[in-house]
């Protein structure tokens, strides 16, 4: 058997050097005259061991990391001559990390090499497709609502239920749009996805077109992700030559054809109604809602629109394993969610789990605590719109009603970790400018009252009138939470509320923090 | 750094026609102008209208909505430095101080010279990596002071 060694080519671990090590791998083993192949893969998602090289022996993947191209001469002779290496870290499936999760929609990403069709149906891909051709739409929505998946963008909207509302809607044409504008800091489950096992979501996509009977779906990933984007395309071409989308797919009387689209750095297209008007090529501004874009989405037509993530649960729950599924979680929030760990922490990555774990065993436990080694002090949970947790709240139990319990949201699953240098105020201020900057404009309250809400922030921080100043911040908020049509306007007061209610002695005008400040 | 050609008319005609049939495509021909000419000419707008039976004004709504589109050509090369949570709670705020003082610029602008162009970025999703940053299109994570200096003698070359 040739010996395979895999690197990964997830941006993640490009970013600290996959590509480099490859090379260096590729030159290590021609000049010895070895035959190895090397495979490019997604990355596992344990960043903080990136670059992650695997390499195949008799009892299966064997993983070391982090490896520099410094290191490449000494593994590549340890390879050879069966010696240990110092950066061994022993068969990839018995890694603590990995073994405590429960991967089903990442149980092939950084296993497989995303540019394979064959590699996919390899490890179990399609199965779901195959499967969902021989039911009816109503058999596939019953899997679905079984299951009891919700909308992993964020909302939490069930999935069951929108994809039935499209399947009854009666049109010329309808869309399957899948939302991949992942723009919240802290999360990167969708472009590890798109870039380590990208069929998983043409499949979902594809289901989802057989089942409310639309014949085109669109892909609009934000421009930031140029390596989600090749990854995408790729799959898509591939999907097409192996008879998996076009007309008559894989021998079926449906027809589904994809399309990849590109965003242009706006963070409100994540918003679907912004989206929408994006992919139609207007400026990103919101919609109301009704009409939901379920009766009258893209170019006016039904359209289901989910998350990336949301998509790649499917063909798993339509391969029979909708009960399984709904087994797993907790309350209302079903099945599995992949939680990104992330800023300042020690073991940064992606941990797909059982709703219910509880916040702190995600931060201290399975994170480490911070990389800086200092105290933790607040995390960020489901990016820029989500809300500060302090320590006294880390017994929340990951879980979409929990989190709204305690004026938080699980969002996209994100969560990012602060140390104790961090000045909460300028957090808050942050939230409201980030607001400033990516406002679409239409709703005056997130369009005005996140500028007046920096300039507030900023006379607290300078000491001037300051509980006059948090008055006028915290029915600003008030006014945009309740004034807002999106999530932009309407959550932004989450993470300037949650620093103001936790954190209130950094909104004091005390010198030596405004120092440590700036 | 990225080569681009000069803007001609000719040219740009050819880049709309070619997308011009798809469904809403008019952020695809604004990417794919400025792929070509680094920015999105002016003239270019009123063609892009012309194209797709859009009034100007609409287009140009299009151009000035999303971060992307550049109204003149960038520097030399490209500097993004991810300015978002992640990236602060990893000490990323330092890091593009900086930068700034090193380049003698703020965020958003291009040196004197026209080497480099140094701007904000929300997010690369490069996020348990952090901080991190985008030069010409190549990502690089764990942004430290040497990693810094690195990227920006770079740029400056």
């Amino acid at each position: 058997m040739t010996m395979r060694i895999y690197v990964p080519r997830d941006a993640g671990a490009v970013a600290v050097g996959a590509h480099d090590v490859a090379l260096a791998l590729e030159q290590a083993v021609a000049a010895r005259g070895l035959v190895v192949e090397i495979v490019r893969t997604g990355s596992r998602g344990l960043y903080w061991l990136e670059p992650m090289i695997e390499v195949t022996t008799p009892p299966g993947r064997v993983a070391f990391g982090p490896v520099s191209t410094r290191d490449v001469m000494s593994l590549v002779d340890a390879l050879v001559s069966g010696c240990p290496h110092p950066l061994q870290l022993g068969l990839v499936d018995n890694i603590p990390w990995l073994k405590r999760q429960t991967r089903l929609t990442f149980a092939r990403c950084g296993v497989v090499d995303p540019r394979s069709l064959d590699d996919y149906r390899k490890h179990g891909g399609y199965k779901g497709l195959e499967r969902a051709l021989t039911l009816t739409s109503d058999a596939i929505l019953a899997d679905i609502t079984a299951s009891g998946l919700r909308g992993r963008g964020g909302a939490g909207f069930p999935t069951g239920i929108k994809w039935k509302t499209v399947t009854q809607a009666s049109a010329d044409r309808k869309f399957i749009v899948c939302n991949a504008d992942e723009g919240d800091s802290g999360t990167f489950a969708d472009r590890m996805i798109m870039e380590g096992d990208p069929f998983v979501v043409i499949e979902g996509m594809t289901i989802a077109g057989i089942t409310v009977g639309a014949a085109k779906g669109y892909i609009y990933i934000r421009s930031e992700y140029p390596h989600a984007v090749a990854a995408m395309n790729a799959a898509i071409i591939a999907a097409k030559r192996g008879g998996y989308l076009g007309t008559r797919i894989v021998g079926s009387s449906h027809s589904f054809d994809l399309e990849v689209r590109v965003g242009a750095g706006a963070y409100v297209c994540g918003e679907e109604t912004s989206l929408l008007e994006s992919l139609e090529g207007r400026r990103g501004l919101v919609r109301a809602k009704p009409p939901l874009p379920a009766h009258q989405g893209l170019f006016g037509k039904p359209t289901v629109i989910n998350n990336v993530l949301s998509f790649a649960a499917i063909p798993f729950i339509l391969d029979g394993g909708a009960k399984a599924y709904a087994e797993f979680g907790m309350g209302r929030s079903r099945g599995t969610m992949p939680i990104q760990l992330a800023g300042n922490v020690k073991y940064g990555g992606l941990f797909e789990t059982v709703f219910g774990v509880t916040l702190g065993e995600l931060v201290d436990d399975i994170g480490g605590g911070t990389f800086t080694g200092r105290p933790v002090r607040a995390v960020q949970v489901g990016g820029p719109l989500g809300a500060y947790f302090p320590r006294a709240l880390f017994d929340t139990p990951f879980d979409y009603e929990a989190f709204a319990a305690r004026d938080g949201l699980i969002g996209h699953g994100g969560i990012v970790v602060f140390d104790d240098s961090v000045d909460m105020a300028k957090q808050a201020r942050f939230a409201m400018e980030f607001c400033a900057i990516e406002s679409c404009g239409k709703c005056t309250p997130c369009r005005i009252g996140s500028t007046r809400g920096v300039e507030t922030i900023d006379k607290i921080r300078r000491g001037e009138l300051v509980s006059e100043n948090l008055a006028v911040v915290e029915d600003l908020c008030n006014t945009m939470k309740f004034g807002s049509l999106c999530a932009l306007g309407g959550f932004t007061p989450y993470p300037v509320m949650s620093a103001l209610k936790h954190f209130r002695e950094d909104f004091s005008p005390a010198p030596q923090r405004l120092q440590a400040a700036e | 750094m990225s080569v681009y050609e000069p803007w001609d008319e000719a040219r740009g005609a050819e880049i709309i026609a070619e997308h011009s049939q798809l469904e809403g495509g008019t952020l695809v021909i604004l990417h794919a102008l400025q792929e070509a000419f680094g920015y999105v000419p002016e003239a270019a707008i009123a063609m892009v209208a012309s194209a797709l039976n859009l009034s100007r004004a609409e287009v140009y709504g299009v151009f000035t909505f999303y971060h992307d589109f550049r109204k003149k050509p960038a520097g030399h090369h490209v500097l993004k430095l991810c300015r978002a949570e992640a990236c602060q709670a990893a000490g990323g705020d330092r890091l593009a101080a900086l930068a700034e003082a090193k380049l003698g610029i703020t965020i958003g602008d291009t040196t004197a010279d026209e080497r480099v162009t140094l701007e904000p970025i929300y997010c690369l999703g490069l996020c348990a990596t952090a901080p991190s940053a985008m030069l010409d299109g190549r990502v690089i994570g764990r942004l430290d002071e040497a990693r810094i200096d690195a990227l920006v003698a770079e740029a400056q070359r």
